[in-house]
């Protein structure tokens, strides 16, 4: 009767375990079905063949985001020199790449570009960010503990960190000014700074539209390809470049599809491992002492 | 001469220049001398745009800037597909097209609104005045830094923490590390 009853709890361990994992399978197979962002999101498309590296933007946005007091001025083109990231400091940098053949340099402007489906919302285990309709991919610093997993997750290294906070350390990065301009239907501030349009703000799948007329419209200036129009899944900041994009510091072999894909089998498996391995392991581990169990009950009879 | 009435030939030479206003193409000396640029003069002083100067330039075909607004030749090929004969228009003066508010939740629903709208990528005023001049004067070796054409105020000296408001000298790049 005792090994009846193990028998059953094995038995209905294992179907438990094993309809569990199905359940979490087709939840998952649901959400494998591509995102592709929301249908209203706002976006930028920048310009590369226009920007001349004035900085503008990036004073704008150390002023809207109430960023400290940079090392050097807005107006100094020095730092230009070498090649920068975003930082805690400044949420968006321009850098200025050297093309071989050209006669004058491109700059490049960086800040988040706020993924459909971005893998520092996916990594992050305390849920501190939220993708929101208008386009921005947020945060609450609130909640954020400071772990820095979005920091790896990201493909495009953007999230910074507060190393100078000694008692709380967040993460920081570009919001697309949510808080203060876009939940407002209003451009985010470095557009608006811009005086060359490098930036255009507008619905997303509408600066797809524009991007695709202006290399129609110039082949021969424009690379044919909008970098962010599929990247990763499709990013709402979105680049046109006369230069190949590699050549302008972008990495092009992120491939098209969410970094969460790449996890999604494996997330799929967590669920059923949690579930029947501890049974089956358990289920191995009575049988293979059932022996010894039965030997040393024999011996207490005899 | 003599023959003719002093009264005929002033009807006449009024004749002439009404004549002439109706003409589409509009004459170099017509435009303004001097402009002043200062709709959105916040961080930079106002524009003193040298009109006749660049009238010269241009060797007066208004459309170099102009587009086709003023019935002179048109340079741009793909313009010229739609608007080879279009007369002068009414409308001018940059701002009148393109606007100052391009990124406003009321101009970019009315584009949305509009699918048959071609001039869908009409860049805003601020933008047509700096990617026609600045493209122009690197073509032309003229001078291209901000400061070349606008002074700066003291509201843009503090928003690009420059002149009186330029941060103390520093080893340390801004925000420490990554």
């Amino acid at each position: 009767m005792k090994s009846m009853n193990r028998r059953k709890f094995l038995k209905g361990s294992l179907l438990g375990g094993a309809a569990a994992s199905v359940i979490s399978k087709s939840k998952n197979a649901e959400a494998s079905a591509s995102f592709g962002g929301y249908p209203e999101a706002m976006g930028v498309l920048v310009d590369l063949t226009r920007c001349v590296g004035c900085r503008s933007c990036e004073a704008a946005c150390n002023k809207e985001q109430g960023l400290p007091t940079p090392g050097q001025s807005f107006d100094d083109l020095s730092v230009l020199d070498h090649e920068r990231r975003t930082s805690e400091g400044a949420y968006t940098v321009v850098n200025r790449y050297e093309i071989p053949g050209q006669d004058h340099p491109l700059f490049r402007k960086i800040q988040c570009n706020h993924c459909n489906e971005p893998a520092c919302l996916t990594s992050c285990f305390v849920n501190a960010y939220t993708k929101t309709p208008e386009g921005a991919v947020i945060y609450d610093p609130t909640v954020c503990v400071g772990c820095r997993t979005c920091m790896v997750a990201c493909p495009f290294y953007v999230p910074a960190y507060s190393y100078s906070s000694v008692l709380n350390p967040v993460i920081k990065k570009c919001i697309f000014c949510y808080d203060t301009r876009l939940k407002f239907g209003r451009p985010p501030a470095c557009v608006e700074a811009c005086p060359r349009e490098v930036l255009t703000f507008g619905k997303r799948k509408d600066l797809i539209k524009i991007g695709n007329q202006r290399i129609k419209n110039k082949p021969d200036l424009y690379e044919d390809h909008i970098y962010g129009e599929n990247e990763v899944g499709g990013t709402s900041w979105m680049y046109l470049s006369s230069a190949p994009f590699e050549e302008v510091g972008f990495d092009t072999h992120l491939g098209n599809q969410p970094i969460l894909s790449y996890v999604k089998e494996f997330l799929t498996v967590v669920p059923m491992v949690l579930t029947i391995w501890p049974a089956l392991f358990a289920g191995f581990h009575l049988l293979a002492t059932r022996k010894d169990k039965q030997k040393t009950e024999k011996k207490s009879e005899i | 001469m003599e023959h003719i009435p002093k009264y005929l030939l002033s009807t006449f030479i009024a004749m002439l220049l009404c004549f002439s206003s109706y003409s589409t193409i509009a004459l170099a000396g017509d435009g303004p001398d001097e402009v002043e640029i200062d709709s959105l003069a916040q961080l930079y002083e106002p524009v003193y745009f040298d009109h006749a100067m660049h009238e010269e330039v241009t060797e007066s075909n208004c459309a170099f800037c102009h587009h086709h607004t003023l019935g002179t030749k048109i340079v741009d090929e793909n313009c010229m597909r739609c608007h080879a004969e279009s007369g002068a228009t009414d409308e001018i003066a940059c701002q009148e097209c393109h606007s100052s508010n391009r990124f406003d939740a009321e101009y970019l629903n009315k584009l949305y609104a509009d699918n048959t709208l071609y001039h869908r990528d009409k860049v805003g005023l601020k933008a047509a005045y700096h990617i026609r001049c600045m493209n122009c004067h690197e073509e032309m070796g003229a001078a291209n830094g901000c400061q070349d054409c606008h002074s700066r105020t003291d509201t843009g000296d503090k928003f690009f923490h420059a002149g009186t408001y330029a941060p103390p000298e520093s080893d340390k790049p801004a925000g420490g590390g990554h």
